[in-house]
């Protein structure tokens, strides 16, 4: 026998007359992370002691420089192709030397290769050290290091790369599949040889698509290397910036932007091909 | 049939014939980029030591009576990287709706899409000397700068979100009568809320990091403090900063994974 459904009068709902998508309590909780917000807000802003009267007249500037900055100087193009190929040429070189560091590195930060705790926290302490300070600040060092020049530059895109890198890597050999080690193990294979027959394998297509991808990042970065005197196209771009030769400095934007967005292409498209 | 006697993987470069082709662009390559490197060997030379000079120089670090400075520098570079975020936040929702193939028209579509695309291109630090420029020294140039940036990234994400939402619930909401606005408050903004959120607080970690060197052309934050430690060749104190920052950005990437698990 089949129950009827209960009587609406029976059971009487208690349902508000206007629909609402969330609770009292829900609303309250979102009305105090509103609050809260707002008041980092107005903090972080207030406390900046902002000279507003420069504010005012930004409008004017900014239609200034752009005025100035029109026609492109075109004719400054064969002075910077130079400076550009050693941009691109700091990312690269500066990428692969961070992919020769960052393989030991990643085995030292892996918690199922490394050898015991202290290794484990001297990996993980060199991941968290090239990975929190900024690769214009890494060029601000070793510029002091080695003077003014493109070398600094490698050194810095390298030293910042490897925590990136090698954080990836260790998070993929941490998850290999463990079937191959025992299969090499069951051989009488040593340890570097399990590393390199076993892991490596499997961890080779994150090594190559996290490389390739840092090598576009790192492209974007060297750009600017040159603010800090770490060689590449941001020198002539400060120049031109400190002479008010707005021209130049457009032509240097146009071409900065079209070796990043070239290189950030080619990166997409490799890793496409890859995966 | 014979077998060879030990066994070998199988290369992955190919053939040996690949793989010498291919050992030798790379060498062609590392000779011509390092070669215009334009290295100076003696100085190269002169580094080793000289690194070595400034590490005992740093060690130990040592802030002494310049701890308002560090101090300042800190506070400055967090409040522009909260600040920045928010800003940064309340331009993106406008942005990110035009920027969006299946709300906006075409060219404030092309518009937002291009603005979006020089945000993407420019380094921070390359945004920042504009900014400097406008807006004179100090945090001012580099919180707009942080929300520039942060504005073109968030409204980058938000777009994506927004172009791959369901159409079921736009339509529902465009039946019962709605306004634009309202369609994007109920049908829109619950369907990419929570991914932006979490979106919002990773670029609040990116922020941080960057707000502490776009200080090095000027644009305020601890970056101003450490660049010029270094000019004075005030290396203990350098040291202390760089530890500053590092642990700052490390706090900054735990309690956005912290909070980004929260969300989920």
């Amino acid at each position: 026998m089949i129950r009827s459904e209960p009587q609406s009068e029976y059971y009487a709902p208690r349902h508000p007359e206007v629909w609402q998508r969330h609770t009292p309590i829900q609303k309250l909780i979102h009305w105090l992370w509103l609050v809260g917000t707002a008041i980092a807000a107005v903090w972080a802003v207030s406390s900046l002691d902002i000279e507003w009267s420069f504010l005012a007249d930004a409008h004017e500037q900014a239609a200034d420089i752009a005025t100035r900055m029109w026609p492109p100087r075109w004719s400054y193009f064969p002075e910077i192709i130079q400076p550009l190929i050693q941009t691109v040429h700091i990312a690269t070189l500066g990428t692969m030397a961070a992919v020769a560091l960052a393989l030991p590195v990643a085995f030292l930060a892996a918690r199922n290769t490394t050898a015991n705790s202290l290794t484990w926290a001297i990996g993980r302490g060199i991941l968290v050290a090239s990975r929190s300070i900024n690769t214009v600040i890494w060029g601000l060092l070793f510029v002091a290091i080695f003077g003014p020049g493109a070398v600094a530059g490698v050194f810095a895109v390298a030293a910042r790369s490897v925590g990136f890198i090698a954080k990836l890597i260790a998070e993929t050999i941490e998850e290999v599949d463990g079937g191959q080690i025992e299969a090499a193990r069951a051989t009488g294979a040593g340890t570097l040889q399990i590393w390199w027959v076993a892991i490596l394998p499997q961890a080779l297509p994150v090594l190559i698509g996290t490389s390739i991808y840092r090598w576009d990042i790192n492209v974007r970065e060297s750009s600017v290397l040159g603010f800090v005197g770490a060689g590449g196209i941001g020198l002539y771009l400060y120049a031109s910036i400190n002479s008010f030769a707005w021209q130049q400095v457009l032509m240097i934007l146009i071409a900065i932007g079209v070796i990043v967005l070239a290189s950030e292409a080619l990166s997409a498209w490799v890793r496409g091909k890859i995966t | 049939m014979t077998y060879p006697s030990d066994w070998r993987a199988p290369s992955m470069l190919g053939s040996p014939g690949r793989r010498m082709a291919l050992l030798a662009v790379l060498a062609a390559y590392l000779v011509w980029a390092i070669g215009s490197l334009e290295i100076d060997w003696d100085r190269m030379v002169r580094g080793l030591p000289r690194a070595l000079d400034i590490f005992s120089r740093m060690m130990p670090p040592d802030v002494g009576d310049r701890w308002p400075l560090l101090w300042r520098g800190m506070i400055e570079s967090i409040q522009m990287a909260i600040g920045s975020t928010l800003i940064g936040m309340a331009l993106a929702i406008p942005l990110g709706l035009a920027a969006s193939r299946n709300l906006a028209p075409r060219p404030i579509y092309l518009f937002a899409r291009g603005l979006i695309v020089v945000g993407r291109t420019f380094h921070e630090v390359l945004i920042a000397i504009f900014f400097v420029k406008l807006f004179g020294f100090g945090p001012v140039a580099g919180l707009i700068t942080l929300a520039f940036a942060s504005a073109t990234f968030l409204g980058k994400m938000l777009a994506e979100d927004i172009e791959n939402i369901q159409p079921g619930p736009v339509e529902a909401i465009r039946s019962t009568g709605a306004s634009f606005l309202q369609i994007v408050a109920h049908a829109v903004a619950p369907q990419v809320i929570v991914k932006t959120l979490g979106v919002l607080i990773y670029r609040l970690d990116a922020n941080l990091r960057h707000s502490t060197v776009v200080g090095i052309v000027g644009a305020g934050g601890i970056g101003a403090t450490l660049s010029s430690s270094f000019s004075r060749y005030d290396y203990d104190f350098a040291a202390a900063i760089l530890l500053t920052i590092a642990a700052l950005v490390a706090f900054g990437e735990w309690f956005s994974d912290w909070a980004r698990r929260q969300i989920r």
